[in-house]
């Protein structure tokens, strides 16, 4: 590509695809990733697209492919998939709340190829994880843990971390050594879409999070290469952005259970940008030349305090999708940096979460989906 | 079956079966993919860890580079590199 700073940067193959295969999940987590309007997508794309998209994205160099959702399982054609990308040469990770796994689906899914499965958690307790999932699968978690590693598959654990189950950190990671996990990943909630709107019952205090990464550095210690452990700490309380995706269209491609392909799984609620379909564009017209992929590649969208500032290079200005649901504008600095004139937004909510949350929490459901669209008519529901 | 002393002659380094090595054309590297990661290895790197079968021993390995790119005094690099990768968990030893 060109030199020419006013031209988009050089621009990498994607090495992720991100498969989102259905929005349907028996869970009804209140810090869900799908958008708050899932309710108001059904079209999904069929098995010949899903197996297109997987040969056109490996063939630009995708090497890891998560199937994700939505509960993946609830696709019946999951094995089928599964075997096509394991022949194309990809490391498949299944990423499931195990609702649906049982003995003949994980032996079918051993057979086409699967290489490893993440399974969630929502505490360590059955009385908070079946309560926070709205189900009762904290048993049913633990069988498909048994199925997991019973067939030889690596396992990741992951539990999205909140002020709920943050005090609790201590004993998911000994439920992850419990379960015979390999990695445990205590997924630090991040503010968009459900939870967004459950933000003041999901932040942490900042004193529950020290204790958190207290524990998390005293148990990794010990440790070591037997449970490894990923804690990022959120970005609301570092005072610095993350990167977003690794950067927007520089490795990440996720494509949404109607087609519409995405740099990052919150990202089709940001208005004045066209995602494009993998029903009407290959994936490399997407990656390559489709406005939307190419609107934040680089630094010359970047504005002030960004575009001046040395850190630009490491956090690429942040979350786009945190810096309009939090300021309005997607191409602003992230509030979550300190230098944003935003900041005191995500201050504000830190203090809120000092206090006890004043909103009963919204659980993730088609029904409040559909309530949520209609009173305020926008997806991102603010 | 694993040994504490890694790179002694008679030990066999062999990839953690956590992990799979495969050459990508796209990235013209051998990668190292475990769970929703991957790891670029570069040119000799890759070399090393395709030979790390729990077959060989460091010292087979180290014979093995130094007749394929025709040079001699590979073994200290060689052996940094394997306690390097056993320190990162991705090589495990086998005594045969």
């Amino acid at each position: 590509m060109s030199e020419n700073p006013g031209a988009a940067a050089a621009v990498t193959p994607p090495l992720w695809l991100v498969a989102e295969l259905t929005y349907t999940c028996p869970l009804h987590c209140p810090f869900c990733s799908n958008p708050l309007d899932f309710a108001a997508q059904n079209n999904e794309l069929s098995t010949a697209d899903w197996i297109r998209v997987l040969k056109e994205a490996r063939a630009l160099g995708a090497v890891q492919l998560g199937f994700s959702g939505g509960e993946p399982l609830t696709r019946k054609d999951l094995e089928v998939m599964v075997a096509e990308a394991h022949g194309l040469g990809y490391y498949t990770n299944l990423i499931t709340s195990g609702a649906g796994l049982n003995e003949t689906r994980i032996r079918s899914l051993k057979e086409a190829g699967l290489d490893h499965i993440q399974l969630s958690f929502q505490d360590s307790t059955r009385e908070v994880n079946d309560f926070l999932s709205s189900t009762r699968t904290f048993d049913l978690k633990r069988r498909a843990a048994e199925l997991i590693k019973g067939h030889g598959f690596p396992m990741v654990m992951n539990c999205v971390i909140h002020r709920l189950n943050i005090d609790h950190v201590e004993r998911i990671i000994d439920l992850a050594l419990d379960i015979g996990a390999q990695y445990l990943e205590l997924a630090n909630t991040q503010y968009y879409g459900w939870a967004l709107l459950n933000r003041d019952h999901l932040i942490p205090s900042r004193a529950q999070l020290e204790r958190a990464e207290a524990v998390v550095a005293a148990r990794r210690a010990v440790l070591g290469n037997r449970l490894r452990l990923l804690f990022v700490v959120p970005d609301y309380f570092e005072g610095r952005p993350k990167r977003c995706m690794n950067g927007w269209g520089t490795t990440i491609l996720c494509v949404s259970p109607d087609g519409t392909a995405l740099p990052c799984q919150a990202a089709r609620m940001l208005p004045g940008l066209e995602f494009p379909s993998v029903r009407s564009s290959s994936i490399r017209e997407i990656w390559f030349e489709s406005p939307a992929f190419n609107r934040f590649r680089g630094e010359t969208w970047m504005p002030e305090p960004c575009r001046s500032c040395p850190e630009r290079t490491t956090d690429l200005g942040g979350c786009r999708c945190q810096a309009y649901l939090l300021s309005g504008d997607l191409a602003a600095t992230d509030p979550a940096c300190d230098k944003s004139p935003h900041h005191g937004v995500v201050l504000a909510a830190i203090a809120a979460g000092e206090r006890v949350a004043e909103r009963p929490l919204t659980f993730r459901s088609p029904e409040s989906s559909r309530r949520i669209m209609e009173s305020s008519g926008r997806p991102d529901g603010l | 079956m694993t040994d504490s002393t890694p790179t002694a002659n008679s030990a066999h380094p062999r990839i953690v079966p956590l992990y799979r090595l495969q050459w990508e054309e796209v990235q013209q590297a051998h990668v190292l993919l475990f769970p929703e990661g991957m790891i670029k290895l570069n040119a000799s790197a890759g070399q090393i860890l395709l030979r790390c079968d729990g077959m060989r021993s460091t010292g087979t390995i180290v014979a093995e580079l130094e007749h394929a790119f025709s040079t001699t005094g590979l073994g200290a690099d060689v052996e940094a590199f394997l306690r390097f990768a056993t320190d990162k968990g991705w090589v495990e030893w086998v005594d045969r």
